[in-house]
């Protein structure tokens, strides 16, 4: 059993052990310092990740897929969990569980790698319930706040119920199946109605760590009430993990017939229903929330077409990195600004904060498809996907949904750029977490234009089983 | 070359957005600028040859595995559009601006408006197409939400709006188009030559149906014009006149490059339904016109009857595959005359509009009255703009109308004869506005009314010159253009 396979793995859990023992020695006001360990294990994690670039094999008796998906799993959580981890010193500077955090983070993130690495049915199940457990804890961080425990025990509740009914799927398909590895699933004879409810329910249950209907419901919550950082780990990480775990699944089952319409199906409702809920929302981390929820559908469209069109995986790595990336800059400057969060609060914010009104600017941009944003080349490859597997409905249907998020962007956008500002500067957090904001921005313009290698070759990856 | 005029105002935007320069230092460099990159792009007209297909072209690899480039090139088609931009950008730069706040960020914008729009005629690469697409989307809904007026935000928000959806569809529509070819391509030069959905019914007619509605958002023709009035007249007025001139071009431009280069056939077979809606487009416009009050809101609805001239030339010109080679030859060269005619003509139009708002904060025609006397320069500029564009033989708009109208007769002669109705709808309007701003009683609160300035005179007379040489000299122009070559080889 070569453990060095899940060297990337380990070495997290190594640094959230680091963190912990750190944050026992440390008086209060260093407990920023356990960010260090938790970088050098993240950098660790990725250096191990891009050591093991070229293998396509499973592993650990073939409970474990060490592909190209795996490695970008690797790569885009680990990214993400280390810019969402920047932003926490100054967010938790005065929070006496301060030092936990990193440790919890890095095992959510552990988790979110571990769905999409997983190729036995309960090695998923495993993988989810420790993104779930720590996903819930993470949103309830500010336990004196009321937003926050709702946003917990939502995420609680829901998560609850969809990993019962995880569970209850992956028996069934189990059951009728007889085995619970990839390599054996792939092109078993899934067709017998229990096994079919077995599949959808395990869709369901994915779609709640994806964010998508019918499991969506924490994730407005979750953004609006969870700490900031908290929040853009919690919208961006699982979602990456659940989105490779469902293109596995779909992976597996190209020839089931009801799978590709439900979940397209679930694609427009979820893009549809997060745009709806969004327009009109005054608050704008919950609008974020509900943007994310919309993404979510759109991730969606990649895996409907799995396997019917060439480049439908490549596209749904690049949308996921384009989507992360904005996602975390839109958070990092609502972190850098202490967390404001009434769309009021950001008139005329281009005038007194110019640097993070363009990056938040940019951000949003990014999330409609602006060329030549990260977005755009990322919404382009999935356009192309979907029309090439013939979803061209799909494709429309995303586009009349990118409309209408153009809308709820430039309620947030128009004030900020055309209104004259409330107040005198809005205090700002640290300096790191301008220089995050700054950085995710710039990179949404430089990854947007030299994308090219990532939409072609570059993103040809390797799908085990 | 080209590169150099597309990259370079985007350079110069990224410089006045970031470096803290006065107002009068960044007015200096954008207008600097604006000439530099007309300069490149007269450079490549004096070495360009009529009729010779594709010329000045460059090519560097963007995205290989998905066919993209960056390539760059001009044709009879684009040459004429891209220089009018380029001189009616460094017209609209120069004008003084109407309110002077965040002098720097609103040249930033225009330049980068300026590039984008560039970029968009002189590509040779659906993709790179649609980016510059887009990218004047965004820059003219931050120059119209910041620096228009009262109801600005909102105009612009239905702007973005109404033309993202056009422009996304037409994504679509260059999906699907470029997914049939093998290896995919998003070269124009071979998508043209290919023709990759001739013989392809239902599909074909639904990517035409896609750039069809994308683009009539963007001309506009009727019944998706309805976001033009309210941008135009809340938009400052030199981004009124690069709205008129340039941004409503792209959607005639992309009407001749992309459904009637690549998808002759089914084009020809769809052509009459889009004469039918340039036609109406030509009648609503020019009605509606007639009857509104707000002087801004009149000139914008004249863009949708003249726009509508102009496509019903492009309808005109694509209307068989083969066959009336003549008519349809004189049709595009007529439309695209016509687009430069009224590139220059409305131009001037809307920063005349800006200089009368910039004077009295009005736009209302019951407002004016008896300017004559006060502000002959106005006058003078105004009634000779206002003529070009009812088509007075001896300017601009009357070479375009007369060779489209020509064409038309000879392929749908009915159409051509309900068309003329809007040509004496449209004189009737005009003769009208000018009546009531420069004759009758004056207002009092008009006393004192000032001429316009020595630059605003200057930049006016430079644009009207051309609208004279135009109409009293077309044959350099027509010339350029070398339609044949666009309809037969299908790259001109």
């Amino acid at each position: 059993m070569p453990v060095a396979d899940v060297g990337p793995e380990i070495a997290l859990i190594a640094g959230a052990i680091a963190a912990l023992l750190l944050a026992m020695a440390l008086p209060q006001r260093l407990l920023g310092w356990c960010l260090v360990p938790a970088l050098a294990a993240l950098a660790a994690a990725l250096l191990w990740a891009l050591a093991q670039a070229s293998e396509a094999r499973l592993t650990f008796s073939g409970a474990w897929a060490l592909d190209g998906v795996t490695l970008w799993a690797r790569g885009m959580i680990v990214a993400a969990t280390a810019l969402c981890l920047i932003l926490s010193p100054g967010w938790f500077a005065r929070d006496r569980r301060h030092g936990e955090f990193y440790t919890i983070t890095l095992f959510s993130a552990l988790g979110a790698v571990g769905m999409a690495g997983a190729a036995d049915l309960m090695q998923l199940v495993m993988a989810v319930l420790l993104s779930s457990v720590t996903g819930y804890v993470l949103a309830a961080w500010h336990r004196d706040w009321a937003l926050s425990v709702e946003a917990g025990m939502k995420y609680f509740l829901i998560g609850a119920l969809a990993n019962a009914l995880l569970v209850i799927g992956v028996i069934l398909v189990m059951g009728m199946a007889g085995s619970s590895d990839y390599a054996t699933l792939k092109g078993a004879d899934v067709s017998s109605p229990l096994a079919l409810i077995g599949l959808a329910l395990i869709v369901c249950g994915l779609a709640f760590k994806l964010g998508a209907l019918p499991g969506h419901a924490w994730m407005p919550d979750v953004a609006e009430g969870a700490p900031v950082p908290a929040a853009a780990f919690l919208t961006v990480a699982p979602k990456i993990g659940a989105a490779l775990a469902l293109y596995r699944l779909a992976h597996l089952f190209p020839e089931v017939e009801m799978l590709r319409p439900l979940i397209a199906a679930l694609s427009v409702m979820t893009m549809t229903l997060g745009n709806l809920a969004a327009l009109w929302q005054e608050d704008v981390r919950r609008l974020v929330g509900w943007s994310s929820v919309s993404q979510s559908g759109y991730a969606l469209m990649a895996v409907a077409v799995a396997d019917l069109a060439p480049r439908a995986l490549p596209s749904l790595l690049w949308f996921l990195a384009a989507y992360a990336l904005a996602n975390i800059t839109a958070f990092a400057v609502i972190a850098h600004l202490r967390g404001r969060t009434a769309l009021h609060d950001y008139r005329g914010l281009a005038r007194t904060r110019p640097g993070m009104a363009a990056a938040l600017i940019v951000a949003f941009l990014s999330l409609v498809g602006i060329p030549p944003l990260i977005g755009f080349t990322g919404k382009l490859g999935l356009f192309i996907a979907t029309i090439d597997g013939g979803y061209a409905w799909l494709a429309l249907a995303a586009v009349l949904n990118t409309v209408a998020s153009l809308f709820y962007y430039a309620r947030v956008i128009g004030p900020m750029y055309f209104a004259a500002p409330q107040e005198a500067r809005p205090e700002t957090l640290t300096l790191s977490s301008g220089v995050a904001a700054m950085f995710c921005a710039a990179a949404l313009i430089g990854l947007g234009i030299f994308s090219g290698p990532f939409l072609g070759d570059a993103v040809d990856v390797m799908l085990r089983p | 070359m080209l590169t150099f005029a597309i990259l370079l105002p985007f350079a110069a935007a990224a410089a006045l957005a970031l470096a803290p320069l006065s107002a009068s230092a960044a007015r200096a460099t954008a207008i600097a600028t604006a000439a530099l990159a007309l300069l490149a792009l007269v450079v490549v007209w004096t070495g360009f040859t009529p009729g010779a297909g594709f010329q000045a072209v460059q090519e560097a690899p963007w995205i290989p595995a998905l066919g993209v480039a960056w390539r760059v090139g001009v044709d009879g088609v684009s040459l004429p559009l891209a220089l009018m931009s380029g001189l009616l950008f460094v017209a609209a730069i120069a004008w003084p601006m109407e309110r002077a706040v965040n002098a720097r960020q609103y040249y930033a914008w225009f330049l980068f408006l300026e590039g984008a729009s560039l970029g968009l005629f002189l590509t040779l690469d659906l993709l790179i197409f649609y980016v510059f697409f887009d990218l004047s989307l965004v820059g003219m809904y931050f120059l119209i939400g910041r620096w228009g007026h009262e109801g600005a935000q909102r105009a612009a928000l239905k702007f973005f709006l109404y033309t993202l959806a056009g422009s996304l569809l037409i994504l679509l529509a260059i999906i699907a188009l470029v997914l049939a070819t093998d290896p995919l391509t998003f070269d124009m030069r071979k998508l043209i030559g290919m023709q990759p959905m001739a013989g392809m019914d239902l599909r074909a007619g639904l990517i035409l149906l896609g750039f069809v509605i994308g683009f009539a958002i963007k001309t506009p023709l009727f019944p998706v014009h309805t976001w033009l009035p309210p941008a135009h007249v809340d938009a400052p007025g030199p981004a009124s006149a690069i709205l008129a001139g340039v941004l409503l071009k792209m959607g005639v431009y992309g009407l001749v490059r992309i459904p009637m280069q690549m998808l002759r056939e089914t084009f020809a077979t769809y052509a009459l339904a889009l004469g039918v809606v340039a036609l109406i487009s030509i009648l609503w416009g020019s009605i509606v016109a007639f009857a509104q009050e707000n002087l801004k809101r009149r000139i914008a609805y004249t863009s949708v009857n003249h726009m509508g001239y102009a496509v019903l030339g492009v309808a005109v010109a694509g209307s068989a595959v083969a066959g009336q080679e003549a008519a349809r030859d004189l049709a595009l060269t007529g439309a695209v005359v016509e687009m430069v005619a009224h590139g220059l003509i409305t131009g001037a139009l809307f920063l005349i509009a800006g200089a009368f708002w910039a004077r009295t904060q009005e736009y209302d025609l019951g407002h004016y009255g008896g300017l004559a006397a006060p502000a002959p320069r106005m006058m003078g500029a105004m009634g000779l703009a206002s003529f070009a564009s009812l088509g007075l033989p001896g300017l601009a708009g009357f070479v375009a109308e007369v060779q489209i109208f020509i064409g038309a007769f000879a392929v749908w002669p009915w159409i051509a004869a309900i068309g003329l109705l809007g040509l004496i709808v449209t004189a009737a309007l005009f003769l009208g506005m000018l009546q009531r701003l420069f004759f009758g009683d004056r207002l009092p609160a008009l006393e004192g009314l000032a001429d316009l300035t020595r630059t605003e005179s200057g930049i006016l007379a430079v644009l009207l010159a051309l609208v004279v040489l135009i109409g009293v000299w077309p044959a350099w122009l027509l010339e350029m253009i070398a339609a044949s070559a666009a309809l037969t080889f299908g790259g001109g």
